[in-house]
């Protein structure tokens, strides 16, 4: 069963969705003995990062979500949940989680894309991904494919942890992470079939992580 | 770089699929749900569902309809119609969608804007604009008249100026019908397009008069727009999706064409 971390931060139903067709078992949940239980974690959310941290903070699950990453519990953050593994965000200048070394930045004004034309912010529809370091949950999926973005700010992780990146008036990290700690800045849940095999070869990995224990 | 987006719209009536013109006369011509899910086999970038009906009862069923897409498809959807207040937005939204659409609504109240965009997000706030194009005058210096009810009451507005006052009041996007346009199949109103799409700095749909693949690519070139709404062009099934995204990028157009 995947849990999926409910702060009342947004997108959960819509990722419980994706996963109910993929017919994978997931539950909506805050309760940490259910969090702990669980083959792997999804953090999503939508918002901002400060009323996030709060949130979560309040509920006690800034602690949860620290232990699964020490314990190597399998956890992908999804859009705010990949900014928020992060030390630092920009946004109401909010000290985050820190699983990951880096920060997260909000886009410059006056950006503008490949061919001149404004990009302006927020980051908002189908963009492109360039593969930076080999990652299981890309697995199966074409290079040419692309995911929906919808986001303000961008993460930026220790260098080493960057797997791919995304070009919007900027070039940024559009998925970070190491074996079973992942972060993605867009939608896999609203991103069609490619999205869903992301999905789905991070439920793989959590079913292969629990048995190798 | 952002891919242009192909967004095609279904109006809906008491649960079924419908398309006249728009705005007069209706023909049911499916199933909502399954023609989404066609869609978004062929590669729709998202997808617009207008309750056309907009009765207290019909609602309802709408909301199912929103909920069965939901479960269905795994892009952004949007939905309009019938929606005046933060709670009409969040029953759709909890419903599934990702965005809403205010028309007539704003227009009448404008602070539903920025309500809207309080309580869930300016990306989450589309905008829906009913043009006329009319002599320009004091009131209208564009030439482009904002109209409501589906085009049947003027409001004295110059569309260019409501386009900044929405984007002003938090609106993530507008989506610019051309009631000229509307149901001709000749193309979209690329003047007020391009118009609109220079005076605001978020991104403007192109709606109205998409009648061959061609049209799409002026839109997002002459016309300056983020997106092409289209609705019988595809669903008679004269053209696919597919078909008028590969016709954009065979002409230089960046769209998606992996799904």
């Amino acid at each position: 069963m995947l849990a999926i971390l409910d702060y009342k931060a947004g997108n959960q139903t819509s990722v419980r969705r994706a996963l109910d067709h993929l017919e994978i078992p997931c539950a909506i949940t805050a309760d940490a003995a259910i969090l702990e239980s669980a083959r792997g974690i999804i953090f999503p959310g939508v918002g901002a990062a400060g009323q996030a941290m709060r949130a979560l903070r309040a509920a006690g699950l800034d602690t949860v979500l620290r232990r699964a990453v020490a314990a190597g519990q399998p956890l992908l953050g999804i859009c705010l949940g990949c900014q928020i593994l992060l030390e630092h965000s920009e946004e109401n200048a909010t000290p985050c989680l820190g699983v990951v070394p880096g920060i997260c930045r909000r886009f410059e004004d006056d950006l503008r894309q490949e061919d001149g034309s404004p990009a302006p912010v927020p980051h908002m529809g189908w963009n492109s991904l360039r593969a930076r370091a080999s990652c299981r949950l890309l697995a199966g999926i074409e290079p040419a494919a692309e995911f929906y973005f919808v986001h303000s700010y961008y993460a930026q992780p220790d260098p080493a942890f960057v797997i791919a990146t995304t070009r919007y008036g900027r070039e940024f990290c559009s998925l970070y992470g190491r074996d079973g700690l992942w972060a993605a800045q867009f939608h896999p849940e609203k991103s069609g079939r490619p999205g869903l095999a992301l999905l789905r070869n991070f439920y793989d990995y959590c079913l292969e992580a629990r048995h190798a224990q | 770089m952002l891919s242009k987006r192909v967004i095609p719209c279904l109006d809906v009536r008491a649960g079924r699929l419908t398309k006249g013109i728009r705005f007069s006369g209706n023909e049911d011509i499916g199933d909502p749900v399954e023609s989404a899910r066609r869609y978004y086999e062929q590669g729709a970038d998202e997808i617009v569902f207008y309750d056309i009906t907009a009765s207290a009862e019909a609602r309802g069923i709408f909301l199912d309809v929103v909920e069965r897409v939901a479960a269905q498809i795994f892009i952004p959807f949007c939905v309009g119609g019938g929606i005046g207040t933060v709670e009409d937005m969040r029953a759709v939204l909890l419903a599934g969608a990702e965005k809403i659409s205010v028309n007539s609504a704003a227009v009448q109240n404008p602070r539903i804007i920025a309500e809207g965009a309080d309580a869930f997000g300016s990306q989450a706030i589309v905008v829906g604009m009913d043009v006329l194009a009319v002599p320009a005058g004091e009131n209208v210096p564009s030439g482009y008249e904002i109209v409501i009810h589906g085009g049947r009451k003027r409001m004295g507005l110059d569309a260019v100026a409501w386009a900044r006052r929405c984007e002003e009041l938090g609106a993530g996007e507008l989506c610019v019908n051309s009631i000229d346009a509307d149901g001709t199949k000749n193309g979209y109103e690329l003047t007020l397009t391009r118009a609109i799409a220079d005076a605001v700095s978020i991104p403007v749909i192109a709606s109205g008069g998409a009648g061959e693949p061609r049209h799409m690519l002026e839109a997002v070139r002459e016309g300056g727009a983020s997106a092409a709404l289209i609705a019988s062009i595809v669903h008679y099934g004269e053209y696919s999706i597919r078909d008028c995204k590969e016709y954009m990028a065979a002409a230089g157009a960046k769209v998606r064409l992996t799904w």
